[in-house]
């Protein structure tokens, strides 16, 4: 057990360690940090003493490990649209990206899980008819359609929820101001997390859906059956267990995958989170707070997949044993 | 009076093209305390009349015709609540293989304790005391300690003695067992079969036990029912139907045994089953392609010598090389096979054997050790025309007909690729003209060649697989299990066939199997393996004689006891 | 050995040989296709977009990107039906006086062929890659998997705006037409090779180990040509119901791309360009900028969703 899990602690620090490289590479060689920087009237040697100042001049390696060194204590360098330090500038919008994306997280599994246990078990029933095309509707609207329909819906037509912005918000720490807490923040946060979560909730019932299937086809349900298990402890106890590996791996995995699609929902609802700060970085070629973004969101993703991996290991004995029997 | 009374069973499943019927009229009855045996070859509809009974016919089966009776109730058509109710309570069930009937993430303790709960009023604790005694009862050691632990954690056997535990949770009066031993090894089989007739006779329990081996039926069961494609054909006590079978179809079944006690020349050909007696055309084989141009030379001493071969397997990985674990397959085996003779491998499974012919088949690469191959060494061979010239002398015929062949190629592809490969024909008609012969040869006509693998069945797949091997004119063939995963009366052709080409074409062969009765019939010495290790080698009326090694003793005495098998189709052929 | 499943699998070769053509009209995969109404309805409506958008010039009634037919004082007309409709533009125009449905037909023919290529882009690099990962194994199949699993960290989405930052931070914006639309499939096929390589490289590791593979390594046949004839083949069933899923979520990604504004350039507008367009018109009432070809996007990735999981249950023998 020990071992699965410093492997994985060792696998999740190499992949921090390829994405720290690429970022750097980003950072340091797509475009010229002092043309970013300085005017077009800058003399050659001003341009010089700068790459001097920033050490541009260092061997890549140096530069590389000062990079790392930064990162980890939140210094990311300036943003060449905005002047000013990338962890401010994204610390500032962080919150409300989190608040977004834990709120369509939510949304997801609470639905999302039920929906595909139900779907599972009752193949033939109606209303898992139901759910299955409604599903595929929800995956075949691209996210940001849905956005529209549900401001020209909600906002525009019955003018019920706004269509941008945070609404209220209250602050609870230096760096975190929180939409929970007040009636206009919460209110805001229903359709943007409505939108952002919907497309993960259908994945997640479809995957749960499928493996519950798989499942049930195994030995050892068939087995279960055959003792006279009552439908109930076959489906909850024996059957439902045994989906959960697969379906922790691929909801990690879409739980990291919001915080990314959280770009296209804030782009929709004007919602001033990091996503935003993203998609103009990339208009505008500001090459730091992308790096930094890149960096971030894979930090994000590795420390999902840890929990999923410890979770695995609660949930199967078969890696709680060290090396059982060959 | 019977517990369990079956009458005119017939089995049905619907489809979109017709109906296809698993079972036909079936009648059977258990007494308490007794072992009906239901033997037949696959698709004979014997897992149908189990899973009818217990009320888990697969989707869309259904029972069209009939009844069946437990302890004078009818249950067929009762509703799926007292069905469920009635399974594990009056009717147990035990299935093939161990390693997936158990739950992986729930504790045997878990597993026991709520199947007992569920059908008798004890309480937690009362149901564990009940379950530890029901451990020691199918003879788990310790079953204080081990009864919470997780199914990873024992082996194959004592899961399947868990699986038995299982199914007597709540006392049954009948067990249905749906070939309870044929996923372990002979040794392990031979200690479950002996804890069911044992359990069986103290428990006064009714056991059905289907199965397609014949040496199970010999050794267990008091009652036989022989059923083919769906219909029961013979019925009755098991002694007699062994002893003196009435249907032609049992006659021929059980002379397609292969006797441990008796070596024949050729085996009976089984010729109740359609299909099987087609005439092989022959062709003469000094003049075709596949008997001329044989330019092997003859060597002096054995074709094939093989000096402390080792192997191991990776079992843990690691950057750094003394972290690595190993598992040793191969032990410094060490052997000889001369020219025309038929050398045979026999042992468990993890014993090494099928390790031994893919390492010298070039298939393996061995950790140590040398292999000749009519004095050339063959494992450090590195020029590619020499290995090529190698490879197309030495061939291999593998286990499973069903893996063997590419499904998405035509059979003339198929057989063609290896002549194409090695260029062993100038032009295509040529290769074609080749290839319509093998497949002939084989027995299986020129019609065959545009087919697709899955038009076949699995003797026939076998046949595609041995003309594939004829294709580079060998002169070594390599058998690996080439029979194990056919029905007994296609392995007797199988086998026949082997013998034949081998006589034609003076083949050498090593011929693997965990079968010491095949064995016997196809070899002329014989290896035992056991844990990587060569443990004799030996004549082969000499290993059953006078066997050496005290394991080749063990396995000789697990052999399933065919005294009372009936000898009139074998001692026609002995005439 | 056992007899569970009800086939005739022991009894002689059920028929004789047939046509190729006998054999697929009788074949359950053909019948599954005609018992499922709204497949076949899938199917239709997939290639009637599909033929409606490759003859977009013959079927359109305007060309949006020829200025002579374009008139800003057409600009904003409601679709037929509705007060101030013009009868020339069925859906209405756009905000430069385009007509809508003309707009849609050519922007279909740009989501769909960056669909195609990409998706064609990362089955040739994902099959590739699996291919040698499974086959080869050792080491070779750890690097490639831990680069598969170090992307996997990055959403298509979030991979496809990055390359195209980088791309714009090394071209500059000068030439922005000629090169986004390559950048665009570049930047979504290599988001979605993972699958592919993850999906053949577990079925090629199946494969692997069957005895028909070490029937021809036995016969002398080198690795190259057993991955390429015998195995490939083998493993192509999962990758053909992943290619059509994909295609779907590549014209997801190809129109979120355009909406968000880094895809393809205005010139040559796409279904996102389009909604993008209409975004700005929806509080102002006119919706159809944006609503109609929104639905155009939906019903083609509707359509080809449908088919895709028809395929996938199709081919899948454990579910029938």
């Amino acid at each position: 057990m020990f071992g699965f899990i410093s492997r994985r602690i060792a696998m999740a620090l190499v992949v921090m360690f390829v994405v720290a490289l690429i970022s750097f590479l980003l950072f340091r060689f797509v475009g010229d940090p002092v043309n970013q920087m300085v005017g077009v009237e800058t003399t050659p040697e001003q341009r010089e003493a700068l790459r001097q100042r920033l050490g541009l001049n260092d061997p890549v390696l140096t530069q590389f490990f000062r990079y790392i060194w930064g990162a980890v204590q939140f210094d990311f360098g300036n943003s060449y649209q905005f002047k000013q330090p990338v962890a401010d500038l994204i610390g500032r919008r962080l919150p409300a990206t989190l608040e977004l994306s834990f709120a369509s997280a939510i949304f997801a599994l609470l639905l999302g899980i039920p929906m595909g246990v139900y779907t599972g078990l009752n193949r033939d029933s109606w209303l898992s008819k139901v759910f299955l095309s409604v599903s595929l509707v929800g995956i075949s609207l691209p996210t940001f359609f849905i956005g529209i329909l549900f401001i020209f819906l909600f906002s525009v037509t019955l003018q019920w929820l706004p269509s941008f912005g945070r609404g209220e918000v209250v602050q609870i720490a230096p760096f975190w101001d929180t939409g929970f807490l007040t009636a206009s923040g919460l209110k805001a946060i229903i359709l943007p997390a409505i939108t952002l979560g919907l497309y993960q909730m259908t994945l997640i019932m479809r995957l749960i859906r499928a493996e519950m299937l798989e499942v049930m086809r195994t030995d050892h349900i068939k087995f279960a059956r055959a003792r006279g298990l009552p439908n109930r402890s076959v489906y909850y106890v024996h059957a439902l267990k045994n989906t959960m590996v697969p379906v922790i791996t691929i909801t990690g995995l879409q739980l990291g995958s919001i915080i990314a699609f959280a770009i296209i929902t804030e782009t929709v609802f004007q919602w001033p989170g990091m996503g935003i700060l993203f998609l103009q970085a990339v208009q505008n070629v500001d090459i730091p707070i992308m790096a930094a973004y890149l960096l971030l969101t894979a930090f994000i993703f590795v420390v999902i997949n840890l929990i999923v991996d410890l979770l695995y290991v609660v949930i199967d004995p078969r890696l709680r044993t060290e090396r059982g029997r060959a | 009076m019977s517990i369990l009374d079956i009458r005119g069973l017939t089995v049905q499943f619907p489809s979109r093209k017709d109906v296809f019927t698993a079972s036909r009229n079936v009648n059977l009855s258990v007494d308490a305390g007794k072992i009906l045996g239901v033997v037949g070859e696959s698709g004979a509809g014997k897992s149908t009349v189990g899973n009818a009974t217990i009320g888990l016919l697969e989707h869309p089966g259904r029972i069209a015709e009939g009844e069946i009776h437990l302890d004078g109730q009818r249950i067929d058509n009762l509703d799926p609540e007292s069905m469920r109710k009635l399974r594990g309570k009056r009717i147990g069930m035990i299935f093939q293989d161990p390693l997936t009937s158990l739950d992986p993430l729930q504790t045997i303790e878990f597993q026991l304790i709520e199947t007992i709960r569920l059908h008798l009023p004890l309480s937690k604790e009362e149901a564990r005391a009940r379950a530890v005694d029901l451990l020691n009862q199918v003879g788990i050691p310790n079953p204080e300690e081990r009864i919470s632990q997780y199914p990873h954690q024992f082996s194959g056997g004592m899961r399947q003695r868990v699986v038995i535990a299982l199914a007597l949770c709540a006392d049954p009066e009948v067990v249905i067992a749906d070939e309870p031993t044929t996923a372990l090894d002979v040794s392990i089989q031979a200690q479950i079969l002996k804890l069911m007739k044992r359990l069986c006779e103290e428990k006064n329990v009714a056991m059905v036990v289907i199965t397609h081996d014949m040496g199970v039926i010999a050794d267990l069961t008091d009652h036989v029912a022989v059923m083919y494609r769906g219909d029961l054909v013979e019925y009755g006590e098991s002694r007699q139907v062994l002893g003196a079978p009435k249907h032609p179809y049992t006659q021929s079944l059980i002379a397609a045994v292969p006797r441990p006690d008796v070596k024949v020349h050729r085996f009976p050909q089984v010729d109740y089953i359609e299909g099987s007696a087609k005439p092989f055309k022959q062709i003469d084989i000094s003049t075709h392609w596949l008997g001329k141009a044989r330019d092997y030379k003859p060597v002096d001493g054995p074709l094939l010598s093989v000096k402390d071969i080792t192997m191991k397997f990776l079992t843990k990985d690691s950057w750094f090389p003394k972290n690595r674990e190993y598992f040793t397959a191969l032990d410094k085996v060490g052997f000889d096979i001369y020219a025309g003779e038929t050398f045979g491998l026999v042992g468990e499974s993890g014993s090494g054997k099928s390790t031994v012919a893919r390492v010298i088949t070039g298939l393996y690469h061995p950790a140590g050790g040398t292999a000749h191959f009519a004095g050339q060494e063959l494992t450090s061979l590195k020029d590619k025309k020499q290995v090529l010239a190698m490879r197309r002398q030495m061939q291999m015929i593998f286990q499973d007909p069903f893996s063997s062949l590419n499904s998405r190629m035509r059979v003339r592809d198929i057989v063609a690729e290896p002549i194409k490969f090695h260029k062993l024909a100038s032009t295509n008609s040529e290769v074609n003209q080749i290839v319509d012969d093998l497949l002939e040869h084989v027995g299986l006509g020129v019609a065959a060649a545009a087919k697709f693998p899955h038009e076949f069945s699995g003797g026939q797949r076998q046949r595609i697989s041995i003309a594939r091997a004829l294709a580079t004119r060998p002169r070594f063939l390599v058998c690996d299990e080439p029979t194990s995963a056919l029905d007994v009366s296609i392995q007797a052709q199988i086998l026949n066939l082997l013998k034949d080409l081998q006589d034609e074409l003076g083949l050498t062969m090593l011929f693997i199997s965990h079968d010491l009765a095949v064995i016997r019939q196809m070899c002329n010495r014989i290896g035992v393996m056991r844990h990587g290790q060569l443990l004799e080698v030996s004549e082969t009326e000499e290993l059953f004689d006078t066997p050496k090694h005290a394991y080749t003793k063990e396995l000789l005495s697990l052999m399933p006891s065919m005294e009372g098998l009936s000898r009139s189709n074998l001692e026609e052929e002995l005439a | 050995m056992t007899d569970n499943t009800p086939t005739v699998s022991g009894s002689e070769v059920s028929a004789a040989s047939r046509s190729a053509l006998a054999r697929f009209l009788d074949s359950d995969l053909l019948h599954s296709f005609l018992s499922s109404k709204i497949t076949v309805l899938a199917a239709i409506t997939t290639l009637g977009l599909m033929l409606a958008a490759l003859f977009a010039p013959l079927v359109a009634p305007f060309n949006p990107f020829d200025l002579a037919q374009i008139s800003i004082l057409d600009a904003r007309i409601p679709p037929i039906g509705m007060e101030w409709s013009d009868p020339r533009y069925l859906l209405g125009t756009d905000d430069q006086g385009r007509d809508l449905l003309s707009g849609i037909l050519y922007g279909m023919r740009i989501s769909l062929a960056v669909g195609f290529l990409s998706v064609a882009f990362a089955a040739v690099l994902g099959i590739s890659l699996g291919l040698i990962s499974g086959y080869v194994g050792g080491r070779t199949d750890a690097i490639i998997m831990r680069i598969a699993e170090v992307q996997l960290t990055f959403p298509a989405i979030l991979l496809a705006l990055l390359i195209d930052g980088i791309a714009s931070g090394i071209f500059g914006n000068i030439d922005r037409e000629t090169w986004a639309i390559w950048i665009l499939t570049f930047s979504i096929g290599l988001s979605f090779w993972v699958q592919y390589a993850r999906t053949v490289r577990g079925s090629t590791l199946v494969e692997k180990n069957k005895e028909y593979v070490q029937a021809a390594r036995v016969i002398g046949i080198p690795a190259w040509i057993i991955m390429i004839r015998h195995v490939l083949p083998n493993v192509l069933g999962p990758v053909l119901v992943i290619a059509t899923i994909n295609l779907a979520l590549a014209i997801i990604t190809e129109a979120t791309l355009s909406f968000l504004g880094v895809g393809v350039p205005s010139t040559q507008p796409s279904l996102g360009t389009l909604i993008r367009i209409g975004n700005d018109f929806l509080f102002s009432g006119e919706w159809w900028i944006a609503i109609f070809p929104g639905l155009a996007l939906a019903i083609l990735v509707l359509a080809v969703n449908l088919l895709g999981d028809w395929l996938r249950d199709a081919l899948n023998p454990k579910l029938r």
